[in-house]
């Protein structure tokens, strides 16, 4: 634990670490999935109902100035969260798969053609391979893909001989949900731009979790998702350079996104709401913008710092078991607090069905990277995933609990398991 | 909430899980479909040989947990040397039983025992994966034979 972070008082601020499943305290290990909520966040949902709910951009009377504002104001949040130069560039979204599809249909409708080609990695989420697919089989590009090295990492010469003129996007997972393995997506942004390419970032498990600086990073878009990073679901971020967001097409079009409207054509509105058909999600965004100023008021650098040794603490104590197999990095420089691992012959389901009896929340199953699954040579794996509030005491639970699926599945297992 | 897990991992379940009868490929076989679960990522693969209007063999092999491979030894066990008019009603009662019907458990033998599973949603597909298998492969039997 970092002395930074008072965590018994950090962990009152998530009133769900209170509850107590078949009599156990909650051990909530999947934030990678999504993440638990600070009473602020969940208060600031209710007071915009209770308080001041209206439509956005349209009413003149106060309480729509108030969500107006609110609503505008947790994009400023955001936008200085990953340090983005202009207020501009961030659209909101329902999500990172909303986001990469934004860009899969906007900017690749009118960038892609046949022959030309995508770059991904065999690690990506199905959210960063499936749009491009779509778009692949549509305009006729090729899809390429960066290999996933034994240790669960990406090979930059492997990157300088695949990105060549033929490239015209890069795109990765700055963080593995199933490795945890951190990419190094600055260097392959600079390869992209070499190139001539554009660099998208799926930002959905390294925003949460990491100082991300889109300056520093210099990508062309990243995606994230509010409710991995402690905000409400259903909403999420798109960042974008100015530049490119001007020269897309609407992704969707409607009220909110419009200049002005005659029946047989319209004219578009400015940035970021060109992007932003229909009636926005204020209420989850203003959530979103209340989960930023928690996280920011701890600190980024410190929560990775948290993680950064709960992680080690789960590799040098789970990870060291002879009968569990840890997959990805371990190289805690080079990694989140993402650790997925099989126990012996067990099935994962099986494994997570015995924890859950123990109030252990780990997932099991593909995590959606089927290919990453066959690369593995698994048809699935556990994965415990950490988050600001866990603590090495809910690693130890974790560990104890296998002793039960020990026992009821060890050793045994059908051949070819 | 509070669900046995008992109720789920009986101990029949266990044993042929560990011990998987029927496991393998069948040669000849008259008909094999296969079959898996994109959300755990199951796969199972049935082979069947028919004769006289009856399963005369039947094997699977596949990977899973311990509720789908349980499951298919034991139906596995199940339908062997039965008419396929009675696997048919046996495969409907198996699926009643899981989408949580009152279904007349004697007809079940120790299959019986996988009832438990209903009362834990994500892992009926698990137990079912097996069967919907096998309907598969019947019904392919049935249509290359008029």
């Amino acid at each position: 634990m970092t002395p930074s972070m008072d965590l018994g008082r950090l962990r009152a601020d998530f009133p769900i670490l209170e509850r107590r499943i078949r009599g156990r305290p909650l051990v909530y290990l999947d934030s990678a999935a999504t993440s638990q909520k600070p009473q602020a966040v969940i208060d600031a949902l209710v007071d915009c109902y209770r308080n001041y709910n209206a439509n956005v951009h349209r009413g003149v009377y106060s309480i729509s100035e108030e969500a107006t504002e609110k609503y505008e104001g947790a994009r400023d949040k955001v936008q200085g969260l990953i340090g983005a130069a202009k207020r501009e560039s961030i659209v909101f979204v329902r999500s990172t798969t909303e986001a990469i599809n934004l860009v899969a249909y906007s900017w690749g409708r009118q960038n892609i053609g046949p022959g030309d080609e995508i770059l991904l990695t065999e690690m990506e989420h199905h959210s960063n391979l499936v749009p491009w697919q779509i778009l692949a089989a549509e305009k006729g590009a090729v899809l390429r893909h960066l290999s996933v090295s034994e240790e669960g990492t990406l090979d930059l010469d492997e990157a300088r001989r695949l990105i060549t003129e033929r490239t015209k996007l890069v795109g990765v997972a700055h963080m593995s949900n199933v490795l945890g393995t951190i990419n190094p997506v600055k260097e392959l942004g600079r390869l992209a731009h070499q190139a001539g390419a554009v660099m998208l970032v799926d930002g959905a498990q390294s925003v949460p979790h990491l100082p991300v600086d889109v300056r520093d990073l210099d990508c062309d878009f990243l995606a994230a998702s509010g409710h991995k990073m402690l905000g409400p679901t259903g909403i999420g971020f798109l960042y974008g350079k100015t530049e490119l967001l001007e020269s897309m097409p609407p992704f969707m079009g409607g009220g909110d996104m419009i200049s002005q409207v005659w029946l047989d054509h319209a004219s578009y509105n400015d940035l970021p709401w060109k992007f932003e058909a229909g009636t926005p999600n204020f209420a989850d965004a203003i959530g979103l913008g209340v989960a930023v100023d928690y996280l920011q008021a701890i600190g980024m650098d410190v929560i990775r710092e948290h993680e950064k040794q709960l992680t080690a603490y789960a590799l040098g104590t789970l990870g060291e078991l002879p009968d569990v197999q840890v997959h990805g990095p371990r190289d805690i420089d080079i990694r989140g607090g993402a650790v997925s691992f099989c126990l012996g012959d067990v099935h994962p389901h099986d494994l997570a069905q015995v924890l859950d009896q123990e109030g252990v929340c780990i997932r099991a199953g593909h995590h959606c990277c089927h290919p990453l699954m066959r690369k593995l040579g698994v048809s699935a794996t556990a994965r415990a995933s950490f988050y600001l509030y866990n603590t090495e005491n809910e690693v130890d639970v974790l560990v104890s609990s296998l002793d039960k699926a020990r026992a009821m599945f060890g050793q045994f297992g059908p051949a070819g398991n | 909430m509070s669900l046995p897990l008992d109720d789920l991992y009986r101990e029949i379940i266990l044993d042929h899980y560990k011990r998987p009868r029927n496991r393998g490929e069948l040669d000849p076989h008259t008909v094999r479909a296969e079959g898996n679960n994109p959300l755990c990522g199951d796969e199972i693969q049935v082979d069947v040989r028919l004769a006289d209007g009856k399963i005369e063999a039947i094997a699977f092999q596949g990977r899973g947990c311990s509720i789908s491979q349980a499951s298919a030894s034991m139906m596995t066990e199940a339908v062997k040397d039965q008419d396929l008019k009675d696997v048919a009603e046996l495969v409907d009662i198996f699926k009643r039983m899981m989408h949580g019907e009152d279904v007349d458990l004697d007809e079940l033998g120790d299959i019986e025992a996988l009832e438990g599973v209903q009362k834990f949603p994500v892992r009926i597909k698990c137990a079912l994966l097996a069967w919907t298998t096998l309907e598969q492969a019947l019904d392919e039997a049935a249509e290359e034979t008029p």
